[in-house]
This record gives structure tokens, C-alpha cells and sequence, in this order.
């Protein structure tokens, strides 16, 4: 009998926290975790920032398994959240098919392109910024060699390589581009130890500069090569404060503005395709305190000479996954 | 003399191991400052009291029925095999070959077709570990550990290298042809007035477990090869005794227990996600384990504990929907549960011995 | 109970304290009721026996003793002082020391530091390792207790590792020793020697509790005894005041038959030829150097041998499990003794049943129902099965009626095996081997521990078996088994034939002597006695019997089938209670045993009632990875040296 009472009213407790959370956003972070110190992370802090701005509060959930991508999306959007924010490409699938089942319920992904009415795909042009971080690499090595070390081996990740390679090669033609992937499961976005082992593989190969597009992997590469006195580069998140004075730049990929835009908007949510490119400021480098002492003016230049030449379009920059290969790099 | 009653052993035992794992759980979600009883009551609505968690508890509990049952017909020949997953991986290769490359006309012929590739494919993986230990001696819970990094990197590559469409980010097959999409249970009880398990990924390979476990239950009980299980199982001198070939039973009972793991993979393959993801199996490998230990090995042991398991992670989904608590404190909660009704059984089985046996001096 | 001895509790002098006293200790286990209101005294300085059968509550009375089990009631008194033993410490304190049937020795360890295991002095070994040096030197000297003390405990024989044990309890200043079935293990030298040191210790003034199920142990060794029978002590008796049967009588509550009824065999033709058999194990240590022997219709040949000495591994080749090489003919017919047709499944094809030497880990699957088992080997017969499923009613239906023909109780088929005694259990086995009418009957160790009333109905089974014209191969360690059932005796030792006898002319004697090894029986200079089996008594009844054997047998035969059918009805109907037993009961069998020792040497069979584990034990023990001969030379050696 008390059993009953309390299970009722807890019911009923859960049915008002539902009822109040009408129209709040959501945000689902892909298996990789919220605390990722990358990908996820900058997704978060996007839809941190919008929520101390706006005084409101978003959904979150931190999926664990395959099946509950659909899961969170369904019951996310029968709860009325709206928008819905998810980070990664492994919900273009899922997303294609839920979308159309709620037409009221706005849907962001970030890192895929789903064609549907009431979806924002939000891409971005991964292989610009890489192609700049890869001209200050190689501006930077003294032995001109330099490193790449990806997470999980898939053609996202091989398009920072051979965006990085090719911005390596256009500065110096004869530099060497040491890439490894950490593996190949989904565990090589988390694998730190990994990440510091492969720094002190390419280090013993001479190179002196490493960029490291591998999500929580590369908190360690960044680590190992702060720790054995050589550049890094870091991703998505501007990383440069991590090791102040060690790390060269960051790619900034700004998934947070893309998760801020999205939110701020709210149900007014403009969908269709979004690029996030250098030219509208998703893509760029990171300078700030802590790595203005590695900048040179030179350095600078001839970056921000190269961008305006991509945003302009005077410059391509080979995109790996529209043909699966790489002129600069090979897999 | 049996020290208590059948029914204490397979019901009462797992039943306070339970509530102590919950108990337990209770003091852990208190400790981080949420209502254990909201919490319960959470679990409980998302996952039982309505037909959308319905449909994902059964989602869930026909992956952990196949590995279950995987891992008791294993047990039964005393062989550990912890490569349920690798096994399941290789399975979801077989499924994702047999829906990709041949024609099928209706999905009923495809499901018999993948299901006969899936377990061919789950089997021939569970065959060289077993060999090995047949022949070589080599170690099956080595082999089989190994054998689920081996089956990891191999469909990564054919993932990654030889079945991803052209462009595609994830390491992924292409979609399945129409022809073989599985009916999920929206399409098999929702009527037009009344929706029922609205985007669940239950399916109907819920229905091939329920058989599978009548398949163990007669193979192990009812037949003769599952006596000669049974009793290389118990004493392999006295199988030896009897002309039982070990070698023979070793690598029989692995070939079905990796059929059945194999089989798992239709599931969340030709059900749920209609092509093959690198991460299908998603660890039910590893909870078949679990599901066996605490199912005694039992066909239907195993199908009460798959399902107790497909609530926990139905549940588990539900918290982190709607309360703060961190996913990684959903997997402490799960661990608790293995951990009381397999590793800790004897903690709460021997004092339970005691009190049986304390009364039966009274009476 | 009906039981003709009642307790005698005036046998210690109420002028000396007795050594151990116990007073109305009781102990139950749930249900079971393991020791119900025990009293005791043991004088100091005395062997005092205690005999049972398995489950007789023998070993839970010696752990309430040694502290590992807390009495429900009763009060312990040592040396006349109330003393409680809350665990195995305070018994080391209060005196009381304890070599268990399963050492309790670090098998990687020396001698030395075995000893003082427990028991040391400091954090530092060497002053105690030195102390215990000098303290095993001295015990050595007096009891004949010799170990090097550095060598490593398992690369000692069994009966030397006993001595550790020993040593382990003196080292601890005991002056009352308790020994769980100490034979068990023990090949008969070393049983042999095992109670000269027991000798040499109660001169000394120790006291001596011996626990076991051989009458003869009890007979020849101890001063006082008791019998237990399910949890009650039934009687306390002086050793000279009774007799082996009496005893065996007070043990089962009834009277026992305690030898073998059967007529002369008529052999015919040999069904079972064993040619030059060889076999090399796993190690490469040859266990079988050209075994030839051969079994004839309606016979059965004894193979008499100690534990280890390649009996084991004759079985496994012929019941299919193990290769060899040689030629095994049945029926005329050669058999594969390698290879794919070289398995249990074959052999009984080819009408070889086998009743294992150890149920526990061969002929039964314990969790197995017994319905399960009485098909065991023979489950793929096409006869039990319907369609792709095995028939279990038909087998279980099968089974109820065989449970019923071999009178195994419960008669419950779906109770599983190991809730079954050791005696059911084998008539299980013996049920399933024997209905399924095979040509030929491989048994080994048929009664190891079967409980008596069990032992005269297995041989009763064994003998008909021979009866109707098939060959049966008996493998036993029990020498007073092989003579009784067997109609030809072939001695086994490393592995070889070392000749065959008749019952009729030969005796134990030449048996021992052949089963050390010595051919030469004639000349053999024998130590006073070998083989623990052998009384002194009973050789020289042996030596004192030379007229002709040949006439004796049927006439002793006759005379025991005059004077015993009243008692096989007995056997029969086992609910009736037993009558009072007559004078004439107790003295007949003393008779037979005086005039014709061939046929049932002391018309004891031996009452194995030890755990089966104490012989899976045995058997690898006794047999080294190195052959036997080392073990067995060094005994009469050392036999020789003390004597």
C-alpha cells in the first residue's frame, strides 16, 4: 500500500519536473563522454555559455550505447525539448530517420549533413584549419620533420591529416609528415596513454612538432610533448593553455558556437546546411597569451595570408573524404 | 541431503543478492546527493511502464539471452568462454554479408538466411580457440580473450577498408536492402488507434532468443549430446571413462555456444540498426557472463537474468535522460548487480544454508 | 540395538587420571546428529581404537577433540582437568596432537621448516630451525622416526611424509597423538612401520587414539577399543576380550558375512589373451613392461598388487581409455589398442564392462540423478533413444527396476549419486556394468570404501557374475579380496607379472613377497613382517597348514554353507532385527579361520570404509614420477636396521 503511494507520487513528482522542462534544449554527446577536453567539451561549453546568458537551463545526456541514440532523440523530442543538439556523424543515420516523425522539433548535428526539413547539419571545413596549423608546424621544425596523431582511424580524422600534410608540404616540400592513428575502435578517442606512447614513437623520428586530432588521446600527447620539450598542436577546443608556452596553436574547430548558435536561436532554428568554414569564422588558429611568445610575425603573416586566400577561394585545399585519397599524405 | 529447498537456491539467492546490489546502489546515488527512491521509481517507469520501454528492455534482453546462452552451453562442458563478443562481432559480419550481398526476397527468408550465416560465422571464430584447447591445451579464457581483440581489429578493417560507402565518416556498412528489414514490434502489435512501442528497436529476433532457449533447454536436457556435455562438464575422467571423446565435446560445445553469441548479432544488426556498426555488440559478450552465472546455466535461469539485465540498462538510459547522475555511476550500479548475484553468490547462499538448516533442526 | 557387548566404562583404573576423558559430548549438523552423547576414558600410555563405518561420526568426535568443531554438550577432560578446546591451538597446548588421513604439509618446504611451521620461535628462523634440528635428532633416536630433515616434503615417500606429521606433533610436545586413518595411504611396509614407532611411542607414555576402519589394525595394534555407529559410541571393549567379527558385528549392528560363498570354478575357453602389453605415460615412465595374462570363461583372476604398481593403468588400456602397445585378443579377436576404435565406447562394443577403480572420478558423474548414470557408457545405445532425443522415461523406468534388482537404497532414481552411500554408489555402477550382460568384467577396488553389509552383496554379484561363464578381471589391493574371490592369482609389481598362483598353493607369505618384487620366494630372507595385512598369528596359521590346501577349500566351502545360511537370510531381509547371536556364532568363524586360511584368510574381508579421496590420493602418491623399486627397497632395509 505505502509501495503504491509513494511509487504514485513519485510519478507524479517526475511528471511535473517533465512538465517543466518543456521546451528546454537538448544536447547529446556522442559515446566519446562530455568531459573529453575536445569535441564534446566544446559542444558543452557552447551550451554552457548560451545557458548563463540566457538564465535557462538544457537536457544533457551522455549516451552508453548504440541503441540509445534513437532513445535519447525520441524521448528528448516527445518531452518537448526543443532544440535538440547532437554532436557526431554517428547520428546521421538515426537522425534521418527520427526527424520526420516530430516536425515541430528542431534537430542540430554537428559533423553530418542529414537531409531533412527541420534539421541544421552543421560541417566544417576540418581540412582548412588543419592546412594552417600545418603551415606553422612546419614553420616551426627545425628538423623538419613533424607529426600527426589521430584517434580512431576514419576518413574525419585522416581529413585533418591531409589537410595538415598539405599545409606542411606548401611550406616546405621536403618536410616529413610522421602520421599514426591510436587505433581502430572507438576506445582510441580515450586512450591517453596511447597518445603519449605514439609522441615518444614520432619524437625518436624527429619530429619536433606534433598535432594531435584525437579527442581525450590527445590530452596525453600534449602532455608528452610539453613533458620532452617539443611543440604540439592541439584541436577543436583552443588547448593552448593546457601547457602555456609548449603548445604552438590550436585547431579551433568551434563546434561551441555552432551548440551556442544553435541554442540561441531556440525553436526559431534556421535548418539546412551550415558550413562552418574559415571563412565564417567555425575554422580557425588560436592565439592568445600563452602562445604568443612561439608566433613569429612571420608565422603569423603567412597564415593569415593563406586564410584570406581560402575564404577568398583563390586556395583549395584537397578534401580527403571527396575521394578518399590525399596527395600530400598517403594512409 | 540437499542443505535447502530448489526453490530457495534459484529464487530466494539471487533475489537477496539483488536487493543487497540495490541497497548498495541506494547508499551510492544517495552519496552523490539524488533520491535513491525517485531514482528506482525512474528506472522503473522508463523501462516497464510503458510499451516504448518495454521495447527497449527487450531490446536489450534478447542481445543478453544469446550471449547467455552462449556462455551456459559453454559452462555446461566447463569452458569458460569469454568470447561472446568477439564471436558476436564476427556473427554481425556474417549477418551484414548474408543482408548485403544476396538478394532476398522477403524478410523472413532473409532473417533465416542471416541467422545460419550469423551462427556459421559466430562459430568458426569459437572454433580455433577451441581447437587450441582440445589439441593444444592452450588456455580457452586466453584464447577467447584474445580472440575479441583479434575479431575487433579484423572488422575494423573490413569496416573501415572494404564495406564503408564511398564518403562514409563511420566505420559502418551501407544501409541493408528494404527486403530485409526485420519487423520491429511497432510494426508487429501497434494498431492504428493505438500506437504500441513506438520507436523501440525490440524486434522480432526477440522471439528466435525465446526459441533458442527452448533449442538450449532440449540440446542440453533431452539429448544425447548434451548428456555427453553434461558429463564431460562434471568429470572429464569419467567422460574419458565412458568414450567420450574430450577433444570431440570441446570443440562441439564451443561451436554452438559461438553460434549462439553469433547469433546475437541479428539483434542489433538486421534489427536495430539495419547495417553493421563497429560497436554493435556494445559489451553483451561480456554481461552474457553475468546473465549465465546468475541464470544457474538454466535456459530459463538465463532468460529471467536477460531481462533483469535489460531493465538495468533500459533504466540505467533512463537516468541519464532525465537525472544528473553520471553515466559512469549507472555502470557502478550494473557492476553492483554482477557482482552480488555472480562473484558474491556465496556470501549470501552460505548464511542462507544456515538459516535452512537451523529451522530443518527445529521442525 | 541388539548388540551382545555392552559398554564397559571399568577398563581405566580410577587410580590413574586418564589421558583423555570425554563426558556425554554431542554434536549435531542440522539434522544430522554426528555424535550423540560420546563418553570415553583413555588411559595413559595405551593405543586406544576407534572403529566405525563411514559416517559413523569417528572423524567429528576427533575435531571436537583437536578444537575445529565446538561440542553441542558434553565436557572434555585431559588428564583430569576440565579443559575446553575452543580451536586447534588450545589443543596443541593442552598436549593433543593430530596427524590427519590428508597431510597438512607444504609440499615445497623442507622437513625442517614443516616442523616448526607454526611453532616458531622468533621472527628469525635460524635458531629455531636449529633447535628443531637438534629435537628431530633425539625423537629419530628414540621412535624410529628417521627423515632428513632437509629434504623436501614432496619428494618423500607417503609414509615419510607421515613421519613429518608425527614429528610435527612431538616437535609440539604432544603426549596425546590422534590418527585419522593413518593406513590409508600407506603401502604395507610402511603401515608395518607405522606401528612400531606407535609401539615405541606408548613405552614411551604417550597416549594413542587410532581411528580406523580395519579390524586388523584395531586387532593387532591397540590396547582398548570403541565402536561407533551412526553417531553412538556401541561399545568400549579390551582389544583381547574380542574378536574381528564381534567388532564388525558391534560396527553394522547385525552379523556380517564376512567371507565369500562360491563354489569351484569350471573355466573354459580364454575370452580375454593380453599379450607383451606396454605402456609409457605422459612423463615417459614405462608403466606397463609387457604384461601377458589371460582370463578364461567362468574364472576370475585376482590381480594382487600395491597401489601404484601399473594395475591402474592394465585397466584404463583395456576399458579403452588410455594407448598402449601389444596385443589385447577378445573372444579371439584382436582389438585396437590406439586410435580412433581405441575408446570406452568401443570396448563395450566389444562386451567389456569395466567397474572403475574409483566411482567418484570415473564410474559415476556425482551430480548426476542416478537414472543419468545407469546409462553412463552406454547412452548412446540406440535402444534409449526416440527419434533425436534420448527416451528418459524409458531410462528412468530402466533404472528403478535395476536400483530394485541390486537393492540400492534409496531406491530413488532421481535422487543425484553423491547423496548416495559409497556402497549404493557402487552397486549403481555394479548395476549398470553388469545388466548389460558383457563377455567380460573388468573391476577394480570393487568394495574401496563400501560399507560391510554392501561388501558381501558386490561379491555375491561378482561370484555369480562368474557363475554364468563370463571372465572377470578383479584388480584389488586388498589381499584378503584377491584371495577370496579369485580363482587364479597373478601378482603385479613395476609394472610386470611378477608370477601367477592359485589360491589353493600359495598364501599371503609369497603374495607379500612377490608384490615387494622378490621372485625368489623360496629363499627370501623375509623381515619379520612385511606386509601390514599379515598377523604374525596368521602366518604362522599359514605355515602350521601344510597338508594339502586342495582338500581343505571345499571342505571349509562345505562347512561354511552349512553353518552360515542363517545368516544370509539375515543378509537378505535387512529390516529384521538380528537374533541374539549365539556362542556358537561367535566361534565358528575362529574355526574357519584356524583350518583353512586359503579360502578366507581370517575371514575378514578388509573393511574399507575410508573416503575415496584418501585413495585418489593414495594411488599418485605411491606412485612416483621415478618407479617404485627406491620405496620399496628401503623399507625392508630399514626394517632390517630396526629389527
Amino acid at each position: 500500500m505505502t509501495l503504491m503511494t509513494k511509487l504514485s507520487s513519485a510519478v507524479a513528482a517526475l511528471a511535473l519536473t517533465a512538465g517543466a522542462a518543456v521546451a528546454e534544449p537538448a544536447l547529446i554527446f556522442d559515446l566519446g563522454g562530455k568531459f573529453d577536453k575536445s569535441f564534446n567539451e566544446a559542444a558543452f561549453n557552447g551550451a554552457k555559455r548560451w545557458s548563463e546568458e540566457a538564465g535557462e537551463s538544457f537536457r544533457e545526456i551522455e549516451l552508453q550505447s548504440e541503441a540509445q541514440r534513437e532513445q535519447a532523440l525520441r524521448r528528448f523530442a516527445e518531452n518537448g525539448n526543443n532544440p535538440i543538439v547532437m554532436t557526431g556523424f554517428a547520428f546521421g543515420n538515426v537522425l534521418s530517420e527520427v526527424a520526420p516523425d516530430y516536425p515541430d522539433t528542431k534537430f542540430a548535428i554537428i559533423d553530418m549533413v542529414v537531409d531533412a526539413p527541420n534539421v541544421r547539419s552543421v560541417v566544417f571545413n576540418e581540412h582548412e584549419g588543419s592546412y594552417l596549423v600545418g603551415m606553422m608546424a612546419a614553420m616551426a621544425s627545425e628538423s623538419g620533420t613533424v607529426g600527426f596523431i589521430g584517434g580512431m582511424d576514419i576518413p574525419l580524422i585522416r581529413k585533418f591529416a591531409c589537410g595538415y600534410a598539405q599545409g606542411v608540404k606548401a611550406v616546405n616540400p621536403d618536410a616529413t609528415v610522421v602520421a599514426n592513428m591510436t587505433g581502430t575502435t572507438p576506445a582510441a578517442w580515450n586512450d591517453p596513454v596511447k597518445g603519449s606512447e605514439l609522441t615518444k614513437a614520432q619524437i625518436s623520428q624527429g619530429a619536433d612538432v606534433v598535432y594531435a586530432a584525437a579527442g581525450g588521446t590527445g590530452v596525453g600527447v600534449l602532455q608528452t610533448a610539453a613533458d620532452e620539450g617539443i611543440l604540439s598542436i592541439g584541436v577543436d577546443s583552443n588547448q593552448n593553455y593546457l601547457h602555456p608556452g609548449k603548445v604552438l596553436t590550436s585547431m579551433m574547430k568551434r563546434v561551441d558556437n555552432a551548440v551556442y548558435d544553435a541554442m540561441k536561436a531556440g525553436t526559431d532554428l534556421e535548418t539546412g546546411i551550415n558550413v562552418m568554414g574559415i571563412a565564417n569564422g567555425g575554422i580557425g588558429y588560436a592565439l592568445d597569451e600563452y602562445n604568443a611568445s612561439l608566433v613569429s610575425a612571420e608565422m603569423q603573416a603567412a597564415v593569415d595570408e593563406a586564410s584570406a586566400k581560402i575564404a577568398s577561394g583563390e586556395l583549395t585545399v584537397h578534401d580527403y573524404m571527396s575521394d578518399d585519397s590525399c596527395p600530400a599524405l598517403s594512409f | 541431503m540437499d542443505k535447502m529447498p530448489g526453490w530457495a537456491d534459484a529464487v530466494l539467492v539471487p533475489l537477496i543478492s539483488l536487493i543487497l546490489a540495490a541497497i548498495l546502489s541506494a547508499l551510492v546515488i544517495i552519496g552523490i546527493g539524488e533520491d535513491p527512491i525517485a531514482a528506482f521509481n525512474l528506472m522503473v517507469d522508463g523501462a516497464l511502464m510503458r510499451s516504448s520501454g518495454w521495447g527497449y528492455t527487450l531490446y536489450y534482453a534478447t542481445n543478453f539471452i544469446f550471449t547467455g546462452l552462449a556462455v551456459a552451453v559453454a559452462f555446461h562442458a566447463r569452458l569458460f568462454n569469454i568470447g561472446g563478443e568477439g564471436q558476436a562481432m564476427i556473427g554481425g559480419l556474417g549477418v551484414a554479408l548474408a543482408c548485403l550481398y544476396i538478394p532476398w526476397p522477403n524478410w523472413y527468408v532473409a532473417l533465416l538466411g542471416a541467422t545460419v550465416s550469423a551462427a556459421i560465422f559466430g562459430a568458426l571464430w569459437a572454433l580455433i580457440p577451441a581447437y587450441l584447447q582440445a589439441k593444444r591445451g592452450s588456455h580457452i579464457v586466453i584464447t577467447t580473450i584474445m580472440f575479441n581483440f583479434i575479431a575487433a581489429a579484423l572488422l575494423n578493417y573490413v569496416l573501415v577498408n572494404l564495406l564503408r560507402p564511398q564518403g562514409a565518416m563511420d566505420p559502418a556498412t551501407a544501409k541493408f536492402p528494404e527486403a530485409t528489414h526485420l519487423p520491429t514490434f511497432q510494426d508487429m502489435f501497434s494498431t492504428a488507434t493505438a500506437p504500441m512501442f513506438r520507436g523501440a528497436p525490440a524486434n522480432v529476433t526477440f522471439f528466435l532468443a525465446l526459441l533458442a532457449c527452448v533449442f538450449v533447454w532440449v540440446l542440453i536436457w533431452r539429448t544425447r549430446l548434451g548428456y555427453e556435455i553434461r558429463a564431460f562438464g562434471h568429470s572429464e575422467s569419467a567422460a574419458k571413462y565412458a568414450g567420450i571423446s574430450p577433444v570431440k565435446i570441446t570443440i562441439v560445445a564451443m561451436l554452438i555456444s559461438g553460434a549462439l553469441a553469433g547469433m546475437m548479432a541479428l539483434n542489433t544488426t538486421m534489427g536495430e540498426a539495419e547495417r553493421l556498426v563497429m560497436n554493435a555488440t556494445e559489451g553483451a559478450g561480456f554481461i552474457g557472463i553475468a546473465v549465465a552465472l546468475m541464470g544457474r546455466s538454466h535456459p530459463l535461469g538465463v532468460l529471467l537474468a536477460a531481462l533483469l539485465f535489460g531493465f538495468l540498462y533500459q533504466g540505467g538510459a533512463e537516468l541519464a535522460l532525465w537525472t544528473n547522475i553520471p553515466r559512469e555511476l549507472i555502470v557502478v550500479i550494473q557492476a553492483l548487480v554482477i557482482l552480488f548475484t555472480g562473484a558474491l553468490d556465496n556470501m549470501v547462499r552460505m548464511p542462507l544454508e544456515k538459516l535452512f538448516l537451523a529451522r530443518r533442526r527445529k521442525a | 540395538m541388539t548388540t551382545a557387548v555392552a559398554p564397559e566404562t571399568d577398563i581405566v583404573p580410577t587410580t590413574v587420571a586418564p589421558a583423555i576423558e570425554l563426558k556425554g559430548i554431542s554434536k549435531a549438523f542440522g539434522p544430522v546428529q554426528a555424535n550423540k552423547n560420546i563418553s570415553i576414558s583413555v588411559k595413559p600410555g595405551t593405543i586406544h581404537g576407534i572403529i566405525g563405518e563411514n559416517g559413523a561420526g569417528k572423524s567429528t568426535l576427533m575435531s571436537i577433540l583437536y578444537g575445529f568443531y565446538k561440542a553441542d554438550r558434553g565436557e572434555i577432560f585431559i588428564h583430569g582437568k576440565k579443559t575446553d578446546i575452543p580451536d586447534s591451538q588450545a589443543a596443541i597446548r593442552a598436549g593433543i596432537g593430530m596427524v590427519f588421513q590428508h597431510f597438512k604439509l607444504v609440499p615445497n618446504f623442507t622437513v625442517l621448516e614443516n616442523v616448526i611451521l607454526g611453532a616458531e620461535d622468533g621472527p628469525l628462523l635460524r635458531s629455531s630451525l636449529n633447535k628443531a634440528r637438534g629435537v628431530l635428532k633425539q625423537l629419530a633416536a628414540e621412535y624410529e622416526l628417521h627423515v632428513d630433515p632437509d629434504a623436501i616434503v614432496e619428494n618423500l615417500s607417503v609414509g615419510h611424509q607421515q613421519r613429518v606429521e608425527i614429528l610435527k606433533a612431538l616437535y609440539r610436545q604432544a603426549d596425546i597423538l590422534i590418527l585419522d586413518e593413518p593406513t590409508g595411504v600407506l603401502t604395507p611396509a610402511e603401515a608395518d612401520h607405522l606401528f612400531r614407532i606407535l609401539d615405541n611411542l606408548r613405552s614411551e607414555g604417550k597416549t594413542i587414539i587410532l581411528i580406523t576402519h580395519k579390524l586388523r589394525e584395531i586387532m593387532k595394534s591397540t590396547d582398548t577399543v570403541s565402536v561407533m555407529r551412526r553417531g553412538e559410541m556401541t561399545a568400549t571393549v579390551k582389544t583381547s576380550e574380542t574378536s574381528p567379527e564381534r567388532l564388525a558385528e558391534m560396527m553394522v549392528g547385525r552379523k556380517v558375512l564376512l567371507h565369500v560363498e562360491k563354489q569351484p570354478a569350471s573355466p573354459k575357453d580364454p575370452v580375454l589373451e593380453i599379450e607383451n602389453l606396454r605402456l609409457v605415460d605422459d612423463k615417459g615412465v614405462e608403466r606397463l613392461k609387457g604384461i601377458s595374462l589371460n582370463v578364461r570363461a567362468g574364472e576370475i583372476l585376482g590381480i594382487a598388487g600395491v597401489a601404484g604398481n601399473g594395475q591402474s593403468e592394465l585397466l584404463e588400456v583395456l576399458g579403452g581409455y588410455a594407448d598402449a602397445t601389444g596385443t589385447v585378443r577378445v573372444n579371439g579377436q584382436s582389438i585396437d589398442l590406439t586410435g580412433k576404435h581405441s575408446d570406452g565406447q568401443s570396448r563395450r562394443a566389444r562386451g567389456i564392462a569395466h567397474v572403475p577403480e574409483d566411482r567418484h572420478r570415473e564410474g559415476l558423474i556425482m551430480p548426476f540423478t542416478a537414472w543419468e548414470n545407469t546409462i553412463f557408457g552406454y547412452h548412446r545405445d540406440p535402444k534409449i533413444q526416440s527419434g533425436p532425443l534420448m527416451n528418459n522415461a524409458a531410462i528412468k523406468a530402466e533404472a528403478a527396476a535395476k536400483m530394485e534388482r541390486f537393492d540400492v537404497r534409496p531406491p530413488n532414481p532421481k535422487l543425484a549419486a553423491r547423496n548416495f552411500s559409497g556402497g549404493n554408489q557402487q552397486k549403481i555402477v555394479l548395476a549398470r556394468e553388469i545388466e548389460r550382460n558383457p563377455d567380460i568384467l573388468l573391476v577394480g577396488q570393487p568394495t574401496r570404501g563400501v560399507d560391510i553389509g554392501a561388501i558381501e552383496f558386490i561379491h555375491q554379484q561378482i561370484v555369480r557374475l562368474r557363475d554364468e561363464g563370463k571372465a572377470i578381471l578383479l584388480v584389488s589391493v586388498e589381499l584378503d579380496e584377491i584371495f577370496s574371490l579369485s580363482d587364479r592369482i597373478a601378482v603385479m609389481f613395476d609394472g610386470q607379472i611378477m608370477g601367477e598362483r592359485l589360491p589353493s598353493e600359495t598364501n599371503e607369505k609369497e603374495l607379500g613377497l612377490l608384490m615387494a618384487g622378490i621372485t625368489d620366494t623360496a629363499n627370501a630372507a623375509m623381515p619379520a613382517s612385511p606386509m601390514a595385512m599379515t598377523e604374525t598369528e596368521l602366518q604362522e596359521a599359514a605355515e602350521a597348514e601344510p597338508t594339502s590346501d586342495a582338500e581343505a577349500v571345499p571342505s571349509a566351502t562345505e562347512a561354511e554353507t552349512a553353518a552360515e545360511s542363517p545368516d544370509q537370510e539375515q543378509a537378505a531381509a535387512e529390516e529384521v532385527p538380528p537374533p541374539e547371536p549365539s556362542p556358537a556364532g561367535e566361534d565358528e568363524p575362529v574355526e574357519e579361520f584356524s583350518t583353512a586360511p586359503v579360502s578366507a584368510p581370517d575371514g575378514i574381508p578388509s573393511i574399507d570404509t575410508g573416503s575415496i579421496a584418501s585413495l585418489s590420493a593414495s594411488i599418485p602418491m605411491s606412485a612416483p614420477s621415478a618407479p617404485p623399486p627406491p620405496t620399496k627397497t628401503e623399507d625392508p632395509e630399514e626394517g632390517d636396521k630396526n629389527g
